[in-house]
């Protein structure tokens, strides 16, 4: 009976243990890598998404970027993950810090506060709609100027609204990570700071900050990478408007191709999705020294 | 690891608790506190709001104070909603949730078994560094190339169509959770599983999979809830009415009575009930896996 597992140990290194791995490789290359390549391809043809796909050269590039549209989009996509990160960077390491903490409560809070994050940003979207409603909405019930302005109809309001329901729908899960990290943060420190003379700001700046370093990056990977792709969230909220006010590069492949029927074009600008996602993933990595996702799985 | 959003610190922090809020940083994170309290009503307000309005009648909504609970609440709204064919669109989410959450899940655990036993393997390294990156790549950028997959494999307009996508995009984030914490499983239950003659087919569901139930479940409910929520791959792969997911009925729905405010906000509320129904059960378990997940 000792056979068998000498045998298979002696027939490949690993014995069956790749196999294992090779339905999960399967899904991912033909539905993830494939189209990451067929993406890159596509760029370079003419394709009305119903057709036939022609080779057509450097001719959707040339459209693309040629076209003011595009710095405008790449504008407005930098401005909204600038302008959410900054929004929800602050809130959810103060947020996070306070549910780290002992009381009771906090917990009942934290229920409520996660609610958000279940829902669909369809289903949010939806609902701050009909909630700013300038005519029947919440603002023109309680008779609230500054809440029935015409937030969806100027561009300025257009851009602050999607930044303030982004943040609604994710600070309650960057709240969570920065929980956890403060959490792991040895209380010992904060002991010896106490006795130092430290107050609780200068804690915070000196101890808390400083150990959250590596949870800041992650949050913030996450929150960038996510932030490229706001799709539904603002398709369902503006539509990109008023005018491209909120057009973001997401929304200007989805609009180009499924709604103009230019498939080509619509490529070029998932291929500049794509390499700004990698971009900025290394560029994060890179300041913190370490990936935090690669060290996870070889730091074992 | 278990710790979890709504359980008190261990016993042995409190007593060093109590002697810090004797001491002069008594008022200490007050800022905090009042960042907490405030953002309870920036979640609350709007919630309570589609709340009570999903039980107004649109004759008198426009005039009542938006803030009042109705004096007659109705289900009208309710009643409109589910007669707009609202149970197909759920019977379809059910599908397409259920469909593609369980192959991701297990294929996943399959693929982080692997990679956490066969460290040494090339092979496995470099499938592991392949989904390390799609976590950095933005999926949803190639949903063109999904689109014409989709159609030459002749599966446009259908569930199936949501579903083989869905599982890919599931893959990444998976197996780096539950490789995270099947490599928590101390080496000696491996071995002591080998020894006795076990395969790694056996390991795998015998001894992996009961001792990582606790992120199986979370990833579970994260992939559901994504999936479950999902709205770019309805809009971009069916077109048929009866395909449709509950966040693509719930947008046609609104740009169809959009000046019908409580149906609106009836319907959302429908389509997020499932979802609110499975926190109740899974919240523990959901909140401490992701932070779990992210953090350690």
């Amino acid at each position: 009976m000792t056979t068998p597992t000498g045998h298979s140990a002696r027939r490949g290194r690993h014995g069956v243990l790749p196999w294992l791995a090779a339905p999960a490789l399967l899904f991912f290359v033909v539905f993830a890598v494939v189209p990451v390549i067929g993406v890159l391809a596509l760029s370079f043809t003419t394709w009305d998404g119903i057709g036939e796909i022609q080779a057509s050269g450097l001719t959707s590039w040339r459209a693309v970027l040629a076209d003011p549209g595009l710095p405008h989009a790449v504008w407005v996509t930098f401005l909204v993950i600038v302008a959410s990160w900054a929004v929800q960077t602050p809130l959810s390491i103060l947020l996070g810090t306070f549910l780290a903490g002992p009381h009771r409560y906090r917990g009942v809070l934290a229920v409520v506060y996660f609610i958000p994050l279940l829902l669909s940003s369809a289903a949010i979207a939806i609902a701050y709609k009909a909630l700013l409603d300038p005519n029947f909405g919440l603002g023109a019930g309680l008779g609230i100027e500054f809440l029935s302005q015409d937030w969806l109809g100027k561009p300025g309001l257009a851009f602050g609204l999607v930044v303030f329901v982004v943040s609604w729908q994710f600070i309650p899960f960057h709240s969570l990570i920065y929980q956890g990290g403060v959490r792991q943060i040895p209380r010992s420190m904060y002991e010896a700071a106490q006795l130092d003379g430290a107050g609780r700001v200068r804690q915070f700046f000196s101890i808390t900050l400083p150990q959250l370093k590596y949870t800041v990056i992650t949050s913030s990977t996450l929150m960038v990478v996510g932030s490229l792709v706001f799709f539904d969230l603002i398709f369902v909220l503006t539509e990109g408007g008023p005018g491209d006010a909120t057009r973001v590069l997401a929304l200007d492949m989805y609009k180009r191709g499924f709604q103009a029927n230019l498939m080509g074009p619509a490529s070029v600008i998932a291929v500049i999705l794509v390499l700004v996602g990698l971009v900025l993933a290394l560029l994060l990595r890179r300041l913190g020294g370490r990936d935090p996702a690669q060290s996870q799985l070889e730091g074992a | 690891m278990s710790a979890t959003l709504t359980e008190p610190p261990r016993q042995a922090d409190r007593p060093r608790e109590r002697q810090h809020r004797a001491g002069p940083a008594q008022r200490r994170n007050w800022l905090g506190g009042l960042a907490g309290w405030l953002w309870l009503g920036v979640v609350v307000i709007p919630i309570y709001w589609v709340l009570i309005t999903s039980f107004k009648l649109q004759s008198t909504y426009y005039a009542s104070n938006p803030l009042v609970p109705p004096s007659d609440p109705t289900l009208d709204n309710y009643r409109f909603v589910i007669e707009s064919d609202f149970v197909r669109y759920f019977t379809n989410s059910v599908v397409v949730t259920a469909g593609a959450v369980i192959p991701a899940v297990t294929v996943s655990f399959m693929a982080a078994y692997a990679i956490v036993r066969a460290r040494q393997s090339r092979f496995l390294r470099a499938v592991n560094g392949l989904f390390l990156m799609g976590l950095a790549i933005p999926l949803q950028a190639t949903v063109i190339p999904i689109y014409l997959i989709i159609i030459r494999l002749q599966l446009y307009d259908s569930l199936l169509a949501l579903i083989l996508p869905s599982i890919a995009f599931a893959i990444p984030l998976s197996v780096l959770v539950l490789a995270n914490f099947i490599r928590d499983v101390p080496k000696e239950l491996f071995e002591s599983m080998r020894v006795d003659g076990a395969s790694e087919w056996t390991t795998l569901w015998r001894l992996a999979a009961p001792l990582t139930r606790p992120a199986i479940v979370t990833v579970t409910i994260y992939n559901a809830l994504t999936i479950w929520n999902g709205f770019l791959l309805p809009l971009i792969l069916t077109q048929n009415p009866e395909r449709r997911t509950l966040p693509l009925a719930l947008w046609t729905f609104q740009g169809q009575f959009s000046v019908n405010v409580p149906a609106v906000v009836a319907a959302v509320i429908l389509t997020t009930l499932p979802i609110l129904v499975l926190y109740a059960f899974g919240r523990r378990q959901l909140l401490s896996g992701l932070a779990a997940g992210f953090t350690k």
